[in-house]
């Protein structure tokens, strides 16, 4: 080939889009932010596969306890890591959960509601709730970290006042026998896929109890709303425009702002989302425990957060993703359950749940600098 | 139909006692580079934003293709086709160069109440656009902070053109660069005003400025010295209208030093 049809060759080959080959698959992978969370999965699972591979850790009962364990973190870590892309935080996860609880045990038990109103009810508290908090940032321009820290407090104390002015104690039992024939309870604590497991026990598949029932009865609903959760973020980050609205929030709020990306809406209603993911959890427990306890939910806030920095947001916003949250809460429900199945003493959960926060702090830095460095 | 695409007529702008603008008059024709210029302090700033709609002004008239308007918001601005270019671009660096240039202004497809962002034709939009004016943007989908301020402000106002502006008003764009992506952002300039564009060009740099420009307005202390042609105005004259003419002569000595180095 002469030189110049050479060059004529390379000019087409720039103006085609089969430039997008010259990125190569590893360049494309760095560039995710859940590549650090995936990765982390992986090892977890390897780590337990040999440490804890013939102890029942990852037979059906076993997978599906630390299944459900992860996905009751990843519900309400999706919706912070979406609020953190967002850039802001919410510390009042944790106490939304446990007012959320008393919301609907309260009505149910003390005031003769049926179940599915008091659920309606806390759902309805639950948007109150994340609409003030978003519109407190917004309108003040105060750190959301503040404003959420006092709403922290503010709703655990007024869940256990409330609670004790009412029932005079700090636990609501009784909500158990009220979850058959509720027209929406159903949602919130039926297992699915009972067949399958039924007929898995009737092939010997799967271990049974002496009265020939499967030990695993089905997937518990947790699990179900994690993984819908999860599409659902996915898909309004990466195929929305509302999606595209909260990384540029978070990224720059005043350009997002110059070029009419409404902002104060778009922190809100992400605010309205963690409030909202806090009760989906709370309804699920409450349903499966029967009854609502006042310090439900004490810490979850932070799990939540440190979820979502493994799964690769960062803390200053824009940047992060759902699938990585759901990865980072599957590492830390893993770990939790799994540490039972070695022979490592249960209080280094949270060692290790602080250890593996900074190492993905550290890791996303990295990330950061490599992804927005200058040609 | 007035000859000129928008007019400026006796603008004034007070902040309480002081007088930020006084009677200041502008005109730029279609397919014209008016440069503004001024020190700093001189009121370039609250200008650009009584011209963008971020400030009312108190006194004057704002006159777009022969009407007098008045700008309420930045948005009735851009509504008219009068697109600002800030210094800080309103770009995220983390986020792709696609995701930049719609953000706010997504195209979307599919059925209502559940239309997806159309991120091919957005792609596509993009890397055409950039390939216009000389960017191999090599994946549309990469992270605007891999771009060199140049290239990112040739994205800024290749979006504001994209989105219908027929009046870009340029808020210092090649401050921050060097001398070869300064060049290379004000050919873009040029080429957009010979597309038909008007350009309001604001700088402190006279050698940026007057290459480039068919007309200068200086200001100074809130008030404008005029507007001339350059045809009426040598490059010297223009450069002590400014300020104090001897330090940037020296000044203007040592350019030419940095341009014969960077060239």
């Amino acid at each position: 080939m002469s030189d110049k049809s050479k060059s004529i060759a390379n000019k087409n080959n720039i103006n085609q889009d089969e430039r997008l080959k010259k990125v190569s698959p590893l360049r494309v992978l760095l560039n995710r932010p859940e590549l650090g969370a995936l990765g982390g999965s992986i090892l977890v699972f390897i780590f337990f596969g040999i440490v804890a591979g013939d102890t029942g850790m990852f037979s059906a009962y076993g997978t599906l306890n630390f299944l459900d364990v992860s996905a009751n973190l990843g519900i309400i870590a999706i919706a912070a890591a979406m609020l953190m892309i967002g850039g802001e935080f919410d510390l009042s996860i944790g106490s939304m959960i446990g007012f959320a609880g008393i919301c609907i045990a309260i009505p149910a038990i003390y005031w003769g509601w049926p179940l599915w109103m008091s659920i309606i009810f806390a759902f309805s508290m639950a948007v109150l709730v994340g609409y003030f908090n978003g519109i407190l940032v917004v309108r003040t321009g105060l750190p959301s970290f503040i404003v959420t820290l006092a709403m922290l407090f503010i709703l655990r104390g007024l869940t256990l006042a409330i609670t004790r002015l009412i029932t005079g104690r700090t636990q609501v039992p009784g909500l158990r026998v009220l979850i058959e024939d509720d027209p929406i309870a159903w949602i919130f604590a039926t297992d699915t896929f009972k067949g399958l497991f039924n007929w898995l026990g009737s092939m010997n598949l799967i271990a049974l109890r002496t009265d020939g029932t499967p030990l695993a009865t089905g997937i518990p609903p947790s699990v179900l709303w994690f993984v819908g959760l999860t599409i659902l973020a996915t898909y309004i980050l990466m195929k929305t425009r509302y999606g595209n609205w909260i990384f540029a929030a978070g990224g720059d709020k005043n350009g997002a702002t110059n070029v009419g990306v409404p902002v104060g809406r778009v922190k809100i209603s992400l605010f309205i989302g963690t409030a909202v993911a806090s009760t989906i959890f709370a309804t699920i427990q409450v349903l499966d425990a029967g009854s609502a306890d006042t310090m439900r939910g004490t810490l979850k806030e932070l799990e939540a957060i440190a979820a979502a920095v493994v799964g690769g947001c960062l803390l200053t916003g824009g940047y992060g993703s759902a699938i990585g949250a759901a990865f980072g809460a599957l590492i830390f429900g893993t770990v939790s359950m799994g540490i039972f199945y070695t022979d490592v003493d249960t209080d280094w959960f949270k060692v290790f749940l602080g250890a593996m926060m900074l190492i993905a702090v550290i890791f996303n830095n990295y990330i950061r600098r490599k992804v927005t460095e200058s040609k | 139909m007035s000859e000129y695409l928008i007019e400026f007529n006796n603008i004034s702008k007070f902040f309480g006692k002081v007088i930020a603008l006084k009677d200041v008059t502008m005109k730029v024709k279609k397919g014209e580079i008016m440069c503004l210029l001024g020190d700093n302090g001189a009121g370039k700033s609250t200008l650009i934003k009584t011209l963008s709609g971020v400030h009312r002004p108190d006194e004057g008239e704002i006159i777009v293709e022969g009407n007098k308007t008045i700008f309420d918001s930045p948005k009735d601005a851009l509504d008219m086709g009068i697109a600002t270019v800030y210094q800080d671009l309103a770009l995220v660096p983390l986020m792709s160069v696609t995701r930049n240039f719609f953000m706010g202004r997504e195209p979307q497809k599919g059925i209502p109440f559940l239309k997806t962002f159309d991120i091919e034709k957005a792609n596509k939009v993009a890397a055409e656009r950039m390939g216009q004016i000389g960017i191999d943007v090599r994946d549309p989908s990469q992270a605007v902070g891999t771009m060199s301020g140049g290239e990112r402000q040739c994205l800024a106002i290749s979006r504001a053109i994209y989105f219908g502006a027929k009046v870009l008003i340029l808020d210092e764009p090649t401050s921050a660069l060097g001398v070869h992506q300064a060049s290379v952002v004000l050919k873009y300039i040029v080429k957009a005003a010979a597309d038909g564009l008007a350009v309001i060009l604001i700088t402190h740099n006279v050698h940026h400025a007057y290459p480039v420009g068919n007309s200068f307005t200086v200001l100074n202390r809130g008030k404008s010295l005029g507007t001339y042609e350059k045809k009426d105005l040598s490059r010297e004259k223009l450069l002590g209208m400014m300020a104090g003419g001897e330090e940037l002569d020296k000044l203007e000595i040592e350019l030419k030093e940095m341009n014969r180095i960077n060239n």
